[in-house]
Order: C-alpha cells, then sequence, then structure tokens
C-alpha cells in the first residue's frame, strides 16, 4: 500500500457487534488502512458524510435500522464502494442489496485474506481511477479501443454478444455482478427469473478463455447470487 | 359441426400444435370410430386413461376428472363435448367437466357437433326432425374460439351417407331417416350463419372493448314471457337464440296469479325457468293478480325493448282468453316490440279449469244465506215500521257490503242476487209476487243490484291485492329475517341451526342440511340441526343436487320418490350442500315458493361462503403470524450465536501468520486446536440452522436455470479441502441440458454428500460424481468405494442425527438429513444403496419440469 502513503485509505466499518467490529479493525489497521466505526446505522450515515471514507462496510444486520435502508441513503449522494457483510444462506439478501448499489459481499465469518483481497480490488479499480482501455488478467488481454481479445498473445474470436458480456466483466473487474444486472445490461431483458442465456453464455465465455472450462478460475460463479471476473497478477 | 366430419382429427391436429409450442396436452377423451388417420395424430400425446364405470363391462369408462385436475396440464383435449356422464359420475355431463377444467385454469380443445348447441337444436330439430336430448348451453362457448369443421357432401357422397347414420342415431331415434342433400345444405347453412354470427358479435365486441373499454351491448333489451301452458322451452331456447344474434341482454319473466295452475303445466314451467338459467338468463318470478300489469312493471323496470311471447293457434275458449289476453298486452306495451313464438298444439291437453274464482268455504255461503235471510224476515215483518221497501233496500245493501268487505267473492255475489230477489218478493209491494209495478222500482232494483256487484267486486279485488301485497311482505320479512339471523351467525353450525329454524317457521316443513366436502360424501354430510332423518331416496336427491346444482327430489323430474324437495346451496365455490324441505302440502310448490326456496338457499350459501372466506383469512392471518414469529426468532437466534463464532474465526484467521512463524510447537498445537474446533462448530452451527430453516418451512427454493457442470464444480471447491486426499472422477454428458433448480441449496446438497464422503472412505480411495438425465428426471449419483453401509443401516442415513457404526468422530449427524431436506424441497428424491464391490453410492433425482436448450442449441 506504498501509494496511500499522503492520505491513508479510510474503511468505514458499520456493525452493531462490539468484538467483531475489533477485529475488523485490527485486521484492516494491520495492513496499512485507517478505520472508523459507527454501531448504528443512524451513525454509519453520519460518519459517511463526515469522513467521507474510501470503502464502507456495512452489516446488514442493524439494531436501528435496515441494513439495506442505510445502503439506500448513503448511495443517494455517494458512490464509495459498500461491502455487505451477511450470513450465509441469504442469497436474497445479497441479491437485494447488490442490486441497490453495494459492490461486493462478504460472508460472516470471514477470512482476513477474503477481506484484504476485495478491499485491493476496489482499491484498483474503484470508480475514480481512471479506466484503462487495454485490460489484463493472467493469460488474457481485452483491448476495449480496438475490441480484440487475446490469449497467451493469439486472437480469440468472439461473437458480438460473448464480447459485450466480456466487456461488462472487464469494466466491472473482479466486482461481482448479480444476474439481473447482467441481463439487464447485455440482454436489457428486466426479467431476471430466466437466466439460461446468461449461463449459457458464461459457458461460451469459459470455453474459449479459461484454461479448464469445468474448472473456471477467471470467471468464477458466486451461488445464487451472480459472477464475478477474478484479476490475476 | 356433425358427426364424421374430422373434427376429432381437427383437435388433435391443433393438440400437437399445440405441443410443439411446448405446452403440456393431455388427452382426456377421445373416440376414434376406428379412424387410422385419427388414431396417428394420437401418437406424442400423454392420455389419460378413463374412469371404468362397471366392472362387468369394460369397455365403460369416463373420463377421469380427477386424475386429468390432479395432472394439471396446460391443455385438454375432449372429444363430444355434449357427451352425457354415466350415472355415477361427479357431473352429469362432459360439459359441466370441461367448465370445472377452465375454472382450474385448464385449457380446454373440445369438438362439438351443431345440433347440440342448445341455442340451435330447435333449428337443427326442424329439418332432421328429432331434439337431441344432450344440450351444451351457449354460455360456454361463448367466450371459446371456434373452428367449424365442415364438409362438401356433393364431394364424398359414400361418406356423406355414412353421416346420416350416425347423425340420426346421435339425435337419439331409433328409426333411421336419410337426409336430402338439400337438408344438409339448410345444416351447413345454418353451421356458417351460427359461426358468421360469432364472428359478427366478437367483432363489435372488439371495436367497442377498444372504443369504451368494456364489452358491448346492443341497445335490445329482450324479456321472454312464460305462461302456464306455454311450450316454455322452447320460448326460452328461441329467446337465447334472438338475443345472441343481437347479443342484448335477456330475462326471462313468469308472472304468478293467484289462480293455481296443474302439475304438468307446472312443471312445463320450472322446466322453461331453469332451462333459462342455464342459458345465462336472469329469471324474474314476480306476483300480480293482472299478468299483464305484472309484465309491463318487469318490463319498465329492466328497460325492456323486445318481448317474447308464445301464441298458440288454437280454438276454443282458451284460445279466446288467450287471444284477448294478447290483444290487452299490445294495446298497453307501448313502444316494446312484440314477438310471437308460434307454439304447436299443445301436447299435453289440460283439463279447463271453468270457474277460476277462488274457492270460499261452505261456510261463508251458508253466512250469506242466513245474514240475507234474517234480514228478510226481520223486513217481512217490521217493513212498514222502519220506513217502507226503500229503507229496508238499504238494509240489504249493507248486509251486502259488510258481507264484501270480509268474504269471497262467490258469497257476496250470492247475498246481492238473493237479497235483490227476496226483497222484490217479500217487501217490495205487490209482495209474493216478482213483478215490479213503478218504473222507479224497477230502476231502484236495477241500481241495488248494480251497486251490490260492484261493492262484491271491488272489495273482492282490494282482498285479492292485499293478499298478493300480504305474500310479498311475508317473503320480504322471511328473508329480512333470515339475513338478521345469518349476519349474526359466527360459526358454521349457527349459520346452519338459525337457518333451520326460520325455514321451520317460514315453509312450516321439516328442514334438512347437507354439506359437501369437495367430493361429495353426503352419507357424512348431514347437519345435526337438521329436523329428519334423511330417506336413502333423499340421500340420493341431495347428491343429485350436488352434481348439478338444481333442484330434485318431490315435485321435480329428478328423484321424486324422495318426500323431500331440495334445493341447492351455490357458492363462488361451486355447490356446497342441499337444503331439503319436507313440505306439508301436496300440491307442487307454486313459482312463488321455489322462488322463495332460492332466495332462502342463497342468503344461506351466502352466509355460508362469508364464512369459509373469513376463516380462510382468519387462518392465513394466523399462519402468517406465527410464520414472521418463528422466523425472527430463527434469525435472531441465527445471529446471535453466529456472531461470537465469526469473531473467534476472525481472530484465528488473524492471529495464524503471526503463530506459525513465531510460537513454540506446543503452543501452534494449541492454536490449530482452536482453529479446528472453531471450523467444527461454525459447520455444527450452519447445518442446525439449517435444519432449522428446512423444518419450519422458511426453506423456499427459488429455481432458475442451472449448468450442472457448474453446479458439480461448485460443491467440488466447496469441498476441496476435505477432499484433497482423494481422486475425484467428475462425469457430466457434454449435451446435458440445462436444468431448473434452486442453485444454492442443490450446491449444499451435494457439498454434504461430497463431505460425507470424504469423511467416510479412506484417503486415496475414489469418489465418482455423476450426472445424466433419465425419463425426465436429473440423476446425480455420489459413489464411493468406503466400508459401505450396514443393510440394516440403510433406512436410516437420512435421519437426524444418525451416526453410522463406524462413523469417525467430528461429524455431526445431520449432512445427509440436511441432504435430504434440500432436495425434498425442491421435490426430489434421494437414496442410498451399497455398491458391488464395496463401498455405497447416494443418487438425487430431480424432476426436471422444462428443460432448457443445451448449450450447444442457443443461437448466437
Amino acid at each position: 500500500m506504498s501509494e496511500s502513503a499522503e492520505k491513508k485509505f479510510t474503511v468505514l466499518v458499520i456493525e452493531d457487534e462490539l468484538q467483531m467490529r475489533r477485529m475488523l479493525r485490527l485486521c484492516l489497521e494491520r495492513d496499512g488502512y485507517q478505520v472508523v466505526e459507527a454501531a448504528t446505522g443512524d451513525d454509519g450515515i453520519a460518519e459517511a458524510l463526515r469522513c467521507q471514507p474510501d470503502a464502507i462496510f456495512l452489516d446488514l444486520g442493524l439494531p436501528d435500522m435496515d441494513g439495506l435502508q442505510v445502503l439506500k441513503r448513503i448511495r443517494e449522494w455517494s458512490s464509495v464502494p459498500i461491502f455487505v457483510v451477511s450470513v450465509r444462506g441469504e442469497e436474497e439478501e445479497k441479491v437485494s442489496a447488490l442490486d441497490n448499489g453495494a459492490n461486493d459481499y462478504i460472508t460472516k465469518p470471514f477470512g482476513t485474506s477474503e477481506l484484504l483481497a476485495r478491499l485491493r480490488v476496489v482499491q484498483r479499480y474503484g470508480p475514480t481511477t481512471h479506466q484503462p482501455t487495454v485490460f489484463k488478467t493472467g493469460d488474457l488481454e481485452v483491448d476495449l479501443g480496438s475490441r480484440t481479445v487475446t490469449l497467451k498473445g493469439r486472437p480469440v474470436k468472439l461473437t458480438a454478444t460473448e464480447y459485450s458480456l466480456l466487456v461488462l466483466f472487464v469494466q466491472n473487474a473482479g466486482k461481482l455482478l448479480t444476474h439481473g444486472y447482467i441481463l439487464r445490461e447485455v440482454w436489457g431483458t428486466q426479467n431476471a427469473e430466466n437466466t439460461a442465456p446468461l449461463r449459457v453464455y458464461v459457458g461460451y465465455l469459459r470455453e474459449k478463455l479459461e484454461a479448464r472450462p469445468e474448472k473456471p478460475t477467471m470467471l468464477v460463479t458466486e451461488a445464487g447470487v451472480g459472477y464475478r471476473l477474478v484479476v490475476k497478477n | 359441426m356433425a358427426p364424421g366430419v374430422g373434427k376429432t382429427y381437427a383437435m388433435l391436429e391443433a393438440a400437437q400444435a399445440a405441443k410443439l409450442e411446448g405446452r403440456d396436452v393431455v388427452v382426456g377423451a377421445v373416440e376414434l370410430h376406428g379412424s387410422r388417420a385419427t388414431k396417428l395424430l394420437l401418437k406424442g400425446l400423454s392420455t389419460i386413461p378413463g374412469r371404468q364405470i362397471n366392472a362387468q363391462e369394460p369397455a365403460s369408462t369416463e373420463m377421469d376428472v380427477g386424475a386429468i385436475l390432479a395432472r394439471r396440464p396446460h391443455l385438454v383435449v375432449i372429444d363430444d363435448l355434449a357427451h352425457i356422464n354415466a350415472a355415477s359420475s361427479r357431473r352429469a355431463q362432459r360439459h359441466q367437466d370441461a367448465r370445472e377444467f377452465i375454472e382450474a385454469g385448464i385449457d380446454v380443445y373440445a369438438t362439438l357437433n351443431l345440433q347440440n348447441i342448445a341455442s340451435q337444436a330447435d333449428s337443427v330439430q326442424r329439418i332432421i326432425g328429432t331434439m337431441p336430448r344432450n344440450l351444451v348451453p351457449d354460455a360456454l362457448i361463448e367466450g371459446a374460439e371456434m373452428r367449424l369443421v365442415d364438409l362438401n357432401p356433393s364431394k364424398s357422397p359414400r361418406q356423406l351417407r355414412e353421416h346420416v347414420v350416425q347423425l340420426t342415431q346421435d339425435a337419439g331415434i331409433g328409426r333411421i331417416k336419410f337426409l336430402s342433400e338439400s337438408d344438409f345444405v339448410a345444416l351447413r347453412t345454418l353451421a356458417w350463419r351460427f359461426m358468421a354470427e360469432r364472428i359478427t358479435r366478437e367483432g363489435y365486441a372488439h371495436t367497442q372493448a377498444n372504443k369504451l373499454g368494456g364489452p358491448w351491448r346492443s341497445g335490445q333489451r329482450l324479456m321472454a314471457v312464460l305462461r302456464p301452458g306455454d311450450d316454455c322451452e322452447r320460448i326460452v331456447r328461441r329467446a337465447a337464440q334472438l338475443a345472441n344474434a343481437s347479443n342484448s341482454h335477456w330475462i326471462a319473466v313468469y308472472v304468478e296469479a293467484r289462480q293455481s295452475i296443474g302439475p304438468e303445466e307446472h312443471s312445463r314451467l320450472a322446466a322453461g325457468l331453469a332451462l333459462a338459467t342455464e342459458m345465462g338468463a336472469e329469471v324474474v318470478a314476480t306476483i300480480d293478480e293482472d299478468t299483464i300489469r305484472g309484465l309491463l312493471r318487469v318490463a319498465d323496470q329492466r328497460n325492456i325493448t323486445q318481448i317474447l311471447i308464445g301464441s298458440s293457434r288454437g280454438s276454443g275458449l282458451k284460445s279466446f282468453q288467450r287471444n284477448r289476453w294478447t290483444r290487452r298486452l299490445l294495446r298497453s306495451c307501448g313502444e316494446i316490440d312484440i314477438h310471437f313464438v308460434s307454439t304447436e298444439e299443445e301436447p299435453h291437453k289440460q283439463k279447463h279449469e271453468a270457474l277460476r274464482f277462488p274457492r270460499a268455504g261452505i261456510f261463508q255461503y251458508a253466512l250469506a244465506t242466513g245474514i240475507v235471510a234474517i234480514i228478510t224476515i226481520f223486513a217481512y215483518l217490521f217493513s212498514p215500521r222502519i220506513g217502507g221497501p226503500h229503507a229496508v233496500a238499504l238494509i240489504y245493501l249493507l248486509a251486502v257490503m259488510v258481507l264484501g268487505s270480509f268474504a269471497r267473492r262467490g258469497p257476496t255475489l250470492l247475498a246481492a242476487t238473493m237479497s235483490a230477489i227476496l226483497w222484490d218478493y217479500f217487501v217490495l209491494p205487490p209482495t209474493h209476487e216478482l213483478r215490479i209495478n213503478s218504473p222507479e222500482d224497477a230502476l231502484l232494483l236495477g241500481m241495488y243490484f248494480v251497486v251490490a256487484l260492484v261493492v262484491g267486486q271491488l272489495s273482492t279485488r282490494i282482498r285479492a291485492q292485499q293478499e298478493v301485497e300480504h305474500l310479498r311482505e311475508e317473503r320480504a320479512t322471511a328473508l329480512y329475517l333470515l339475513t338478521r339471523e345469518l349476519s349474526e351467525a359466527a360459526t358454521f353450525d349457527h349459520i346452519v341451526e338459525r337457518a333451520v329454524q326460520q325455514m321451520e317457521r317460514a315453509f312450516k316443513a321439516r328442514i334438512i342440511v347437507f354439506l359437501f366436502d369437495a367430493f361429495g360424501h353426503p352419507g357424512q354430510s348431514v347437519h345435526r340441526a337438521s329436523t329428519f332423518e334423511p330417506s336413502e331416496d333423499e340421500t340420493a336427491a341431495a347428491y343429485w343436487v350436488f352434481r348439478n346444482g338444481r333442484h330434485a327430489g318431490k315435485f321435480t323430474a329428478n328423484i321424486p320418490r324422495a318426500e323431500a324437495h331440495f334445493v341447492p346451496l351455490t357458492t363462488s365455490a361451486g355447490v356446497v350442500g342441499a337444503v331439503g324441505l319436507r313440505l306439508d302440502q301436496t300440491s307442487p310448490p307454486t313459482v312463488q315458493q321455489l322462488n322463495l326456496f332460492d332466495g332462502f338457499a342463497q342468503q344461506i350459501a351466502y352466509a355460508l361462503d362469508r364464512q369459509r372466506l373469513r376463516e380462510v383469512s382468519e387462518e392465513a392471518k394466523l399462519l402468517a403470524e406465527s410464520e414472521r414469529l418463528s422466523k425472527t426468532l430463527l434469525n435472531s437466534m441465527s445471529h446471535e450465536i453466529k456472531t461470537p463464532i465469526a469473531v473467534i474465526s476472525s481472530a484465528v484467521g488473524y492471529l495464524a501468520p503471526s503463530y506459525a512463524e513465531t510460537k513454540s510447537e506446543a503452543e501452534q498445537s494449541a492454536f490449530n486446536a482452536i482453529q479446528e474446533a472453531t471450523h467444527r462448530l461454525n459447520r455444527l452451527v450452519g447445518n442446525v440452522f439449517d435444519i432449522a430453516r428446512l423444518e419450519s418451512g422458511h426453506v423456499r427454493p427459488r429455481p432458475s436455470h442451472c449448468d450442472v457442470k457448474e453446479l458439480i464444480h461448485m460443491a467440488l471447491t466447496q469441498t476441496e479441502r476435505e477432499l484433497s486426499q482423494h481422486n475425484v472422477l467428475v462425469e457430466v454428458p457434454p449435451d446435458l441440458p440445462m436444468v431448473r433448480l434452486d442453485f444454492v441449496l442443490m450446491e449444499q446438497a451435494l457439498s454434504n454428500l461430497l463431505s460425507n464422503a470424504a469423511v467416510h472412505t479412506k484417503a486415496g480411495t475414489q469418489v465418482v460424481i455423476s450426472a445424466r438425465v433419465e425419463n425426465d428426471s436429473l440423476v446425480i449419483d455420489v459413489a464411493d468405494r468406503g466400508p459401505g453401509i450396514p443393510p440394516e443401516h440403510l433406512g436410516r442415513v437420512f435421519e437426524k442425527f444418525y451416526r453410522g457404526p463406524n462413523a469417525p468422530t467430528g461429524g455431526t449427524g445431520l449432512g445427509l438429513s440436511l441432504v435430504k431436506g434440500f432436495v425434498e424441497a425442491q421435490n426430489g428424491r434421494v437414496s442410498v444403496k451399497n455398491r458391488a464391490g464395496g463401498g455405497t453410492i447416494f443418487t438425487i433425482r430431480m424432476p426436471v419440469g422444462d428443460l432448457a436448450p443445451t448449450p450447444a442449441e442457443v443461437e448466437t
């Protein structure tokens, strides 16, 4: 985190459990982040206004108000990356948080490395950073300017739909995209129920881009929620 | 539109087309008549086998309505909509079954002959000479899409001959009449005209709906008048036809005068009214001494523009009366058009009732005679002293008027005549002869006679009107009392009890109430508030009412042996019961009475319906409340327990790197113990809450199209650590279609199976996970080469907290019951068996609703 020397990357933790907040603070501070805490939804919104954090961890189960409500309120004026913290088995909650502007979610109990990896992604591809026209991850290279895709230096032929799907992933690299969001952006459908075309095209992309399509490492599935393009260096 | 022209063929073609569109089509009933071409078309359609009616005759089957409803296809194909079901069926006619399908949201393709359409039956009868018995009400086919299957007779004369035979047989006659070609042309014309009229109507309805946002009706409002002695059913059918052709609203009216009508006329009238209800008319029965006044009152209330009445060409007094009646109606109907339906000479001549006057008791005649006699004796003795014959005339007049005020017309008339003669004979000089000397006396006598007559007539009429009013009031009061009582009732039992009380009082009858469940077992459904035990016939009548929704029992054509008359209780959910009345009277109930029965039955049915809805909504509220509570409890418990585990787990994660570097071996192993215990605790808690969610029904599968390969990959990723020492083999055919499943639940089920395999087998053994589609099911096998399960334990492995005999420590005993829960929540099945050559094989079978295309089939 050398680039954050002049101004520390600030993370706001909105979480009602004191011990949980303390653990998050320990983990984050060890990696050089500055941590601001808030125990209620109201405090969280106030802190978000006051300290202008670079990222927010938001617990969905808050005592005073629904976490989703906090998310919507903050999204009214800020595009700061927000991570929703929830427990396993609440996919619907996750999807609705993501559809309401959350950038990603973390499942309790979480591993420190997972947490930090997510943070690094938003640091690199946050909304404030400039979008490069050439995107690279692993063996894959996508040139958005000339609309070419190469794998290990060899060009890959993609159909129009495959390409627009890939571009959507590239533009949101590392970010978790819900089925509904992808279907709206690429197919223009409002009906998130029929995910068949999406699954078929993700399959095509994996066939063409993954080393082992049956065990994807780049276009990974988030069960019940959506897909994520994993950025490898 | 006639037998044999290829309706079944056309219908099956349409069904095949629907199947191609991906709809779920089943064949409910189809008559092949040996046609091979038709039989070929049945290929690929699933047929629901018929229900056997008679054990002795294997061929006698009826469409299995229950099985079709249970199967819930998109579309059901039914041949011969007008078919009459065997006696033991739930509904009398097949078209009633069809209606049930439609109401259940299942589309119906059906065939129907022209002569079986109720409104067309008369016209067909005129051509082929017989009346079909099985009619389908127009209301059923009103909104349907119709296709005419026509055959040109000149092109295939041989086929035609056969069809004629069939047509006449269908019409229900023994003798075979060959139709001339012109008859056939007439039939075809009729069919085409019927279709054309429909199209016109639909066209109008469509344009008007677009313009006005509502269904279109012509300004015409038609009123069919039913009178005793008419061929009522004929009038009703004709009215329905006219109303349909002009797309107008229509009602059927019966005005009941106080005159009594014979049982024959009564049953025809009742049949006419029943038919009108069936054909979609509003039925109005009213009372008026003057039938024309009654008719015009109804016509005025409903803005009737056209009246349809029967006319007969008979002769004699009856016909004269009818003609006079008709002329009066014509004079007083104003702007209303009148149509006459020619009804043939009445087949059942009724003995003419000469005297229409209501019969007065002997007592009234005796009283009249007595009063006149007393006055005469008194006048004879004292006439000169009380002011002469003219004063006596006034006394007579007074007596006649007093008599007229309470007695009927007959005694009043008798008193008037007698007093006139006696006055002349005994009082008026010259006495003891019937001569009148002075012209003023003649005038007086004449005047007296007229006054007496008028008074008698007037008072009789007033009283008749009073009686009518009284009847109306009684009816209104009875209904009012009933509704008031019913509105106070808070349970089903109360409703029935109060209804029985009110009906007993209103009809002076003994009452029985049957309440049916959805399948109608009348034997167990006699309500305990009933005031008599049903006989076998009465139970049968109640059952008939339940199936047909019409009156039955005594005084009807249906099971008249029964001692009680049965009225259906019809709610929005269909016929829910029947009320039986054991009436004291021996004559059939008047239409007015029948109407009142219906009124009562309707009120009771409303009350029952209201109660049912109230209970349903209360139950739903209660259920939602308890569900909300338990969900809140589950969520908060889950949160309370999982949070500290999450804190421990994060803390362990935080410490892990530094411990590995700096601490002693003992400290590291202690730390590892914490780490492992945390992991296990976390899994246990997760499983326990999953089980709780499953058992409380809070797991709602959200199926979406899933790629099975992806599913297996995700499950393997989840269990990567546990299976790292095993040799995992995945066998999935590349063309496996996508399947609609809840991805998350399936992934958890598979992960649990895989980790179960990892725990119970030795490192280095093989675990095979394979998937395939088999008989409309997705089958996923997880096979291992472990020690296997003792056969006596095979049935128990999915039980909660079951641990195998050789299970290693550390398991929760919940994994496999979770698998079962997750799979069954999606209507799937999971089973286990031991493999030949050692090991176990777990099999998940998921029903595949609709298969999405395989990835290779989607266009790019």
